[in-house]
Formats: structure tokens, C-alpha cells, sequence
């Protein structure tokens, strides 16, 4: 673990994404959806990335694997850039990606098999038909499908089978890092359980490193090893799992964990929620300094000024708040 | 005399491919000013019971049998006369998607209204003060110049708030809430329950709150009603059912979630997939997933059995602890037991 352990196995330095939205006729105006976000995850690690609907998790995910163009800022694999073609093309061989919605990622036209051989045609990681079939069903038993799933079309599949096909199939190019992207949110409580122990068990075979993007946040806890919490396009906090929900230090971080419905009545009866008022502005308008301040409730004069600054308080734990001495 | 009383009602759908039993008997009490939670996974019928109550069902949809009587009245087969004057004045229903529920092309303002002129003989003037005061009720700020607004200006939260007060503007004694926080925030999730919390004891209707999500039931119900394949495994009080729950489905589901305890650790899935409505088997429908099962589980449906004065279950588990503890004598013919 020595020389690994140092470098981590996927670093951002200031990954800034705009997306462009027209204003009026010939008018656009840069829409921030990611804005200036940093962090690392170490080999094995599972980083888990929460935040609320409009807040830029999904979309550094897919900056992350360069699906979108980054805008400014970084991305290293193993300590070297990923920038140029080539680079990206090598870098797609070991980084993959998970959908939400089983139902839109998976084309209803091609036979399973098909859907998860498709990495290999791409990245052609065969050298004959038998060897390929081969790969398939051996991709089929890490998830759990049987071979004569194979033939069929994805609509004849539950929604946790089909996030098993499309797990199978981010797991095709032998991947060392895979970005998930709300993966179990679309399945049920119980299917839940079964998708989640198995992104735990594949990850302990193969030796995956996961981007965990999800806004459930029991979720979250219970598969992540560190979690980073964003609002309107920036890290507002990022610690390890236990650290994060015994003593979140951003007020927004403390706001969304007591939002959590717990799942036991005598808790939940006793549980003080500091219930945000008003709803996420838009990262169109993103209110100056603080983009909490709005909604915050220990704001100040102060926050409107300035943004503030994402820097470590106690070991490994950062979070973006002028006032975290004093609130805590 | 309850409020509202379900008795084995079953609802089917009529497709190409067969009878769907989406609702298939189940019975259930409703009090004045509480609370009730209807849980259960995507096709469990949830969703159809409520809509069954309120008689909204889609085409294919129809009540085949039971009875649902709100404060003694009949309401299966009353005809659609009295059901549009029990909708929106008696029971009242919010939907999942606010997105889709409000109309894109006319203002807030009037889609209250004329919800309001509808089911009261209130004038447009009066609606009008009257859709204000429900705005403010829901805690929207400056409601005068919202009404004048288009759903499109509001946000999911805001556009929540405005079918809560559609639904509260003429004082039901139920409101159905069919998922109404899935499609919003965590902290905007936060703010719904609250408000809805507070209006219950405010104006103190009965609520149905159908979810999938335990942690919405724990914090809302007082009773929780537990929903497999159509049919009720496991009714009680919230109490009951989270912290001594008698049905292998309910026990499953409280090992699947995933808590602070959980962490570095394997969660305990239910396994295998749900049930295809379809071809339901003759036994318990629970039974190829559960672990426990047993031979008459496959051949034979559970009948409910009362655990104790608050909490019910149909599981064979009960009567074989009931058989084993002395509690039942089983006839001559053995029927409990056999694991298989």
C-alpha cells in the first residue's frame, strides 16, 4: 500500500463546469453548475457526494469522466493529467460510470449481451467471438444474472436487474474506478439493500474505487468511507463518514442530516429538525459571497462579502463557512 | 363509529393479459384526527387502495368487491353523484408529481378558485379571499401576488404547498397523501412533513399517508398499515410495527435499510425480485422471497391474527409461535409447522 497509498488514484483540482443558457436572443449567460470544486479519493476509498437536486453532484461526476468538457481546472489518474484525446481514451479503460435511471440507460434494442459487450467492441478487448462471450458471462455472474439472460432485451427485466446489467456493463473494461451515479435510488427499499451489497462486495473482489453520488443520505452513510456535501456548484463540506454525521460543522451539512426521516418513531418524535426556510436559489442568481448565506441561519453581513474559503479545521475534515469557530 | 371504514375491498385491472388483483381484500379503521400510514413497494397497491376510496381509478381499473363507508355511508357502487360531492369536500388527495398535478396554462390563482367554487357555494370574490387565506395557511409568502403566478414560477416545494392548499380549501375530514414528498428534497421533504404535521393538529383531519419511505411513516403515523402484493401483511401502531413487527415481509424491510449502525457492515436484502401481479401463487405471496417459509406457506394463504389489541398480522410464523405456545389447539388436522 506504500507507493499507492500516497498518490491518490483520482485527484480534481478545481473542476469548473459552465453550461451556457440563453438569456435572449443572442444573449447567454454562463450557468455555474460546477464551480471550483477540488478533491481526491484514494484507491479502494468510496467518496460519497450528496447534496440537493440542482446543487452539481451528477454533473461533476460526468465532468469527472470528461462526458461534459470541463470548463476550467484539473483531473489527474494515478498522479498524471487526463486532458488530451489519448489521455481521455486510456483513462475510459479504467474509469466507468453507473446510471440512475435503469430504464433510459439501456438501449431496448440490444440483447444484454450485447449491452455489456458493448465496452469491449469499443475499446476492443477481445481477440475472438469465443473469448468475448466468455467475458460476458463471466461479467453476468459478478452481478448476479444467469447465462440465459443473455438473449434477452432489457425490458424484460425488473429495475434491480437492469441496474445489474448496467452494472455489468460499467464493469466490462476491467475498471479501477467506477462513478456512481444515484444507483439504487430508482429501486426498492428491499432491491435497495441487494444493489448496495453488492456494488460492497464487487468492490472487495475487484478492488474498485467508487464515486458515490447519491442524495439519499443513509445511503450515503452506510456505503461511503468519506463524504463531501455540496450546494449550488461548490463543496461546502467533506470529512469522513462517521465524522460527518456525529459532528457536521457547515450549517447546511447540519440542516440536511437532521432533514432525514430516521426510520424509528420514538427517535424520529424526539428528533430536533432545523428545517431550511426557502428553496435552493438558482445557480443562474447565486447570491454573492456564501451561496448559503440565503438561507442560513447564522448569517451575517460578513457572508454577503466574501466566499469562503474550503479549508481543513480538524484533520481531514474541511468545510466552506466564515463562521464555523463561532457557530460550533 | 370510525370515520372511514374499508371492508375486503378489491380492486382489479381488466388487461389484455389478464386480471391484475392490484387490491385484493384488505380492511382497514380510519378515526377522526389520525394519522395513518400505507407503506409498501412500487406495485403492492398502495396507490390503487387510495385511489379505490376516492373512486379515481384509470380505465381499466375497477372495484370488484368490498365496501368502503365514510361516517356509515356507503360509497362502493353509490353512483358518481355522491362521490363528487365526497371528493375534494370530504376526502381530499395529493399526488406524488406536483410537477404534473397543477395545470401549466392557467394561474394558481385560478386553478384554486375553481376548486374552491366547485365544492362550495362561495362566490368568485369569496373563493378568491379564500385561496389567499389557504396560501398563507401553507406558509407561501405574499399570496396576493402569487395567485396571479403560473405553476412554472414555482418550485417543487412551493408547487407542493399549493396542492396542500387546494386539498385543506374545503375542511375534509381526510386528506389522502398518495407519496407527496418523493419528488422533493431532503430539506424541502423537511418542510412539507412539518407543515403537514402542524395543519393535521390545527385542523384536525384524518390523514392517509401513503409512502415507501419508513423514515416519512415514522415520523408522521400513528397507525401503519404494511403492504405486500395487494394485500395487508401487517397492520398496528406505529410502535408496534417498528419495534416488535410479526410479518417476515415487515421484519425483511426493517433489515434492509440501511442506518447508522450499518455502516462497514452487509445489509440483510430481501432476496429475490417482487412479485409479477399476474401470475400471484395460491399461498402466501410472500412466500418464494421470505426465508422462512414453510410448507403451507406455498399451498396456503395466512388469515389475520390479532398479535394484541394494536397490531394484526397474516403470517404463519404467529400461528405456529401461537401453536408452539399453547395459545391455539390445533385441530386434528396439523396445519402449522413442517418447515421446508
Amino acid at each position: 500500500m506504500s507507493e499507492q497509498a500516497k498518490t491518490p488514484l483520482v485527484e480534481v483540482r478545481d473542476l469548473k463546469e459552465y453550461f451556457n443558457i440563453n438569456t435572449g436572443w443572442f444573449r447567454t449567460k454562463p450557468l455555474k453548475a460546477v464551480d471550483g470544486v477540488s478533491f481526491s479519493i484514494n484507491r479502494g476509498e468510496t467518496l460519497g457526494l450528496v447534496g440537493e437536486s440542482g446543487c452539481g453532484k451528477t454533473t461533476v461526476g460526468r465532468t469527472l469522466l470528461h462526458l461534459y468538457k470541463p470548463t476550467g481546472g484539473e483531473i489527474f489518474y494515478e498522479g498524471k493529467p487526463v486532458k488530451t484525446k489519448a489521455q481521455i481514451q486510456e483513462f475510459r479503460k479504467k474509469a466507468t460510470m453507473v446510471f440512475q435511471d435503469p430504464y433510459s440507460s439501456l438501449n431496448p434494442r440490444m440483447t444484454v449481451a450485447d449491452i455489456i459487450g458493448e465496452p469491449l467492441d469499443v475499446h476492443k478487448l477481445y481477440s475472438s467471438r469465443q473469448e468475448r462471450q466468455d467475458r460476458i458471462l463471466e461479467l453476468m455472474g459478478y452481478v448476479g444474472l444467469n447465462s440465459e439472460h443473455a438473449a434477452r432485451y432489457a425490458h424484460e427485466f425488473s429495475g434491480g436487474q437492469r441496474q445489474r446489467i448496467g452494472i455489468a456493463r460499467a464493469l466490462a473494461v476491467n475498471p479501477d474506478f467506477i462513478v456512481c451515479d444515484e444507483p439504487v435510488s430508482a429501486l426498492d427499499v428491499s432491491i435497495q439493500a441487494q444493489v448496495i451489497n453488492m456494488f460492497d462486495e464487487l468492490q472487495e473482489k475487484l478492488g474498485l474505487t467508487y464515486l458515490f453520488i447519491a442524495h439519499d443520505l443513509l445511503v450515503v452513510r452506510h456505503i461511503s468511507d468519506r463524504i463531501a456535501v455540496m450546494y449550488l456548484g461548490r463543496m461546502v463540506e467533506l470529512a469522513p463518514a462517521g465524522e460527518i454525521y456525529d459532528h457536521p460543522l457547515h450549517p447546511y451539512s447540519q440542516s440536511l442530516l437532521s432533514a432525514v426521516p430516521v426510520p424509528d418513531p420514538k427517535v424520529a418524535r424526539a428528533n430536533k429538525r432545523i428545517v431550511l426556510t426557502g428553496d435552493i436559489p438558482s445557480p443562474l442568481n447565486a447570491p454573492s459571497g456564501c451561496p448559503f448565506r440565503t438561507r442560513c441561519r447564522y448569517a451575517t453581513d460578513a457572508c454577503a462579502e466574501s466566499m469562503p474559503e474550503f479549508k481543513e479545521v480538524s484533520k481531514d475534515h474541511f468545510v466552506a463557512c466564515h463562521r464555523v469557530k463561532e457557530i460550533n | 363509529m370510525a370515520l372511514l371504514e374499508v371492508k375486503d375491498l378489491r380492486t382489479s385491472f381488466f388487461t389484455d393479459a389478464g386480471e391484475v388483483k392490484a387490491v385484493n381484500g384488505i380492511s382497514f379503521q380510519l378515526d377522526r384526527g389520525k394519522v395513518l400510514g400505507i407503506v409498501g413497494e412500487s406495485g403492492s397497491g398502495k396507490s390503487v387502495t387510495a385511489y379505490s376510496i376516492m373512486q379515481i381509478l384509470a380505465g381499466t381499473g375497477k372495484i370488484v368487491g368490498g365496501s368502503v363507508k365514510l361516517d356509515g355511508q356507503e360509497l362502493v357502487g353509490a353512483g358518481e353523484k355522491v362521490m363528487k360531492t365526497v371528493r375534494g369536500n370530504k376526502i381530499s388527495i395529493i399526488f406524488q408529481d406536483p410537477m404534473t398535478s397543477l395545470n401549466p396554462t392557467y394561474t394558481i390563482g385560478h386553478q384554486l378558485v375553481e376548486a374552491i367554487v366547485l365544492h362550495t357555494d362561495r362566490d368568485r370574490k369569496q373563493a378568491w379571499d379564500r385561496a389567499v387565506e389557504m396560501l398563507r395557511l401553507v406558509n407561501v409568502n405574499e399570496p396576493e401576488r402569487r395567485m396571479k403566478q403560473y405553476p412554472f414560477e414555482f418550485s417543487g416545494g412551493m408547487r407542493q404547498r399549493v396542492m396542500i392548499a387546494m386539498a385543506l380549501a374545503c375542511e375534509p375530514d381526510i386528506l389522502i397523501a398518495d407519496e407527496p414528498t418523493t419528488a422533493l428534497d431532503v430539506t424541502i421533504q423537511a418542510q412539507i412533513l412539518e407543515l403537514m404535521q402542524q395543519l393535521q393538529k390545527e385542523l384536525g383531519m384524518a390523514i392517509i399517508m401513503i409512502t415507501h419511505d419508513l423514515g416519512v411513516v415514522a415520523q408522521l403515523c400513528d397507525e401503519v398499515i404494511v403492504m405486500y402484493a395487494g394485500s395487508i401483511c401487517e397492520q398496528g401502531t406505529a410502535d408496534e410495527i417498528f419495534y416488535n413487527p410479526k410479518h417476515e415481509y415487515t421484519k425483511g424491510l426493517m433489515r434492509s435499510i440501511p442506518t447508522a449502525d450499518t455502516a462497514g457492515t452487509r445489509l440483510q436484502p430481501i432476496t429475490g425480485t417482487p412479485i409479477d401481479l399476474l401470475n400471484m401463487p395460491e399461498g402466501c405471496p410472500f412466500a418464494p422471497r421470505c426465508d422462512a417459509a414453510m410448507k403451507i406457506c406455498i399451498h396456503q394463504r395466512a388469515e389475520r391474527m390479532e398479535i394484541n389489541a394494536d397490531h394484526a398480522a397474516a403470517c404463519w410464523m404467529n400461528v405456529k409461535q401461537a401453536v408452539e405456545d399453547g395459545k391455539i389447539i390445533p385441530a386434528a388436522k396439523e396445519e402449522g409447522g413442517d418447515p421446508a
